[in-house]
């Protein structure tokens, strides 16, 4: 008897010592559940013909027939291809752009122009897309913009009417891409070199070894990690695209969307501009289940060649 | 020789860099240039880095109507000020719960945390979520609440820091003293966890100062323009410059609306503060991007 009451006061001992994490735990764990969880019940949506007055669970269902229209509709896989064309054409766009500045800025020998460099280029990356989509709309106007009204009229040319010409956006928003995020990617990647060790570069430079030569045979093999981490992140979003980018930058024009509409914002275009819940919850699961589908492969993938860069 | 090679990488670097940062700055010369210039000139010769008339009518505009701007900044300021504090408090509090090996379920709570990074419900189930579940359209919460408020990332970020960096004697000793799980957590970790706060603080006032998905998606031009915040302002005026027209109301009815320049006055009014604060905070910015990028 005594045994077990000393049992008892046991638990209730340890249940008071670990009350207050749960506690302390509690509001995340709603704001997870809330913000996170719910939704992901809410892909049944995907499966359903929605009717708003019933609600998701008294709506019918429908099988796949969402995602058969959905698949049927030929703008689908114009989609879906410049999702993942961009985001492949910015990973290695710039990766390699982001390396050869980080290596650059390695290369400042003042320290003030280096912080200077740092800071400037880094602005964009600070603004938000909106803003951008007013810088972008300073140059690209059609009746007052830079572009038009300075550069092709000095030239002789012919105003071009930017926002209707679907054939200079693909070389537009990766411009735009590159410009936003290129500090942030070079940051990444300069403080990856600036925490190598510099004896190899002593060493070497003791040897005779010219910079590129340090570069290409200890630089680029030592940040090699970090590059591949970087790149295993973009390819687990691979379907998944900057909504603002594409939808700020081009201003939503319906003339652009062959190049322009990736999935983020074909999926905010049916749902909110045409009200159509079948098909934005088809394209919106697509992406979730496929984006699930690159997560899981390509950390398989690595944790196989390179355990350490795996994300769990 | 071998100073030659080192003065050809400096001038190539210096070269590079220079040009990138110009091209960095350029586009917000030329929008503050812009919105400088005389809207007749800028309607006859575009906008220009040098214009041939510059003129003040675009912010004496906007300042005649500041209500609409002012009111802007009141709601972005509210957003930002709300959402980074309970951002705050809500990622230390749950790292800390998932800091603490010892606690039954933790590895439950570990995967609910991480199992987020890896697979979401979408953006339409989240959008029927927060309006039909909690009904949020067309309130401040609509701003505050979805996607911005936590994320796994950081709450890892947290908890990582607390396991490096919070000495485990110090707790200890602080418990035998008689000392609360709260009263440790207040006067102990959080002091100690203020450089980490600091930093995730900042990417996430970043990321509410700079938000207008939420409010494209959840608030109505029609009801929840009082609570558009200066990027909501932007994008509602990008959409149709007759949103900044009607705004003004009929005081201002008989002057003509310069609009080409006052877009982009207002467009400098959403910068101004971040370009002000970014100098002195620029070293914790640089933290932030790399802080999450750094593998232990």
């Amino acid at each position: 008897m005594g045994k077990e009451k000393t049992l008892q006061n046991k638990r209730t001992n340890k249940f008071r010592q670990f009350l207050p994490f749960y506690l302390m735990a509690l509001p995340g764990a709603v704001y997870l559940i809330c913000n996170n969880y719910l939704p992901m019940f809410g892909i049944v949506l995907a499966f359903k013909k929605l009717d708003i007055t019933k609600g998701i669970f008294g709506s019918p269902w429908c099988g796949l027939s969402n995602f058969e229209f959905l698949f049927k509709t030929k703008s689908t896989i114009q989609i879906i291809r410049n999702t993942i064309l961009y985001n492949l054409v910015f990973m290695l766009l710039g990766t390699v752009l982001a390396v050869m500045m980080a290596i650059f800025l390695n290369e400042i020998r003042s320290r003030k122009l280096s912080k200077l460099y740092q800071s400037l280029i880094l602005i964009p990356f600070l603004m938000s897309w909106v803003i951008a989509s007013y810088l972008a709309y300073a140059f690209l106007a059609q009746d007052v913009g830079l572009i038009n009204k300075t550069i092709i009229a000095a030239a002789g040319g012919k105003a071009v009417n930017w926002y209707m010409e679907k054939k200079y956006w693909p070389y537009i928003l990766t411009f735009c891409y590159i410009w936003k995020n290129i500090g942030y990617m070079m940051i990444i990647y300069y403080s990856s070199i600036v925490g190598l060790s510099q004896d190899y570069f002593e060493a070497a430079s003791i040897d005779g070894a010219t910079k590129w030569q340090q570069i290409r045979s200890i630089t680029l093999p030592l940040i090699r990690p970090t590059i591949i981490t970087m790149l295993i992140l973009s390819l687990g979003r691979i379907v998944t695209s900057d909504f603002g980018l594409f939808y700020q930058i081009p201003k939503n024009s319906g003339a652009l969307y062959s190049v322009t509409q990736t999935l983020d914002v074909y999926v905010y275009n049916a749902l909110m501009k045409n009200s159509d819940f079948s098909m934005s919850s088809a394209a919106s699961v697509f992406q979730s289940i496929v984006g699930f589908a690159f997560v899981l492969i390509t950390n398989a993938v690595v944790t196989k060649y390179s355990k350490e860069n795996a994300l769990f | 020789m071998k100073s030659k090679d080192d003065l050809k990488w400096q001038v190539i670097s210096n070269t590079v860099l220079a040009l990138f940062s110009l091209a960095a700055l350029l586009p917000f010369i030329l929008l503050v240039v812009a919105s400088f210039t005389d809207e007749n000139w800028a309607l006859a010769n575009g906008y220009s880095f040098f214009p041939g008339k510059w003129s003040t009518q675009a912010y004496s505009y906007i300042l005649q109507n500041f209500s609409m701007v002012g009111r802007g900044y009141l709601n972005t300021l509210l957003v930002t000020g709300i959402g980074t504090f309970g951002s705050i408090l809500l990622t230390s509090l749950f790292a800390y719960a998932l800091a603490n090996d010892k606690l039954p379920g933790v590895r439950i709570l570990n995967f609910l945390c991480i199992f987020t990074m890896l697979f979401t419900g979408g953006q339409v189930a989240s959008y029927y979520v927060w309006s039909n579940v909690f009904h949020v359209r067309d309130t401040y919460m609509a701003l505050i609440l979805p996607n911005l408020m936590m994320n796994a990332f950081n709450v890892i970020l947290v908890k990582n820091y607390y396991k490096t960096s919070i000495p485990a004697s110090l707790l200890e000793a602080a418990k035998v003293d008689g000392a609360s799980e709260f009263g440790i957590f207040l006067k102990i970790v959080l002091p100690l966890s203020i450089p980490i706060n600091a930093t995730i603080g900042l990417m996430t006032g970043l990321a509410y100062w700079n938000d207008w998905v939420n409010g494209l998606y959840f608030l109505t031009a029609r009801k929840g323009a009082g609570l558009f915040t200066i990027q909501l302002i932007l994008n509602q005026i990008s959409d149709s410059i007759s949103f900044l027209q009607n705004a003004s109301g009929s005081a201002t009815a008989g002057i003509k609306f310069p609009a080409a320049t006052a877009r982009m006055s207002i467009a400098v009014a959403g910068i101004i503060p971040v370009l002000i604060i970014y100098p002195f905070l620029q070293k914790y910015f640089v933290k932030g991007i790399t802080v999450g990028a750094v593998k232990e």
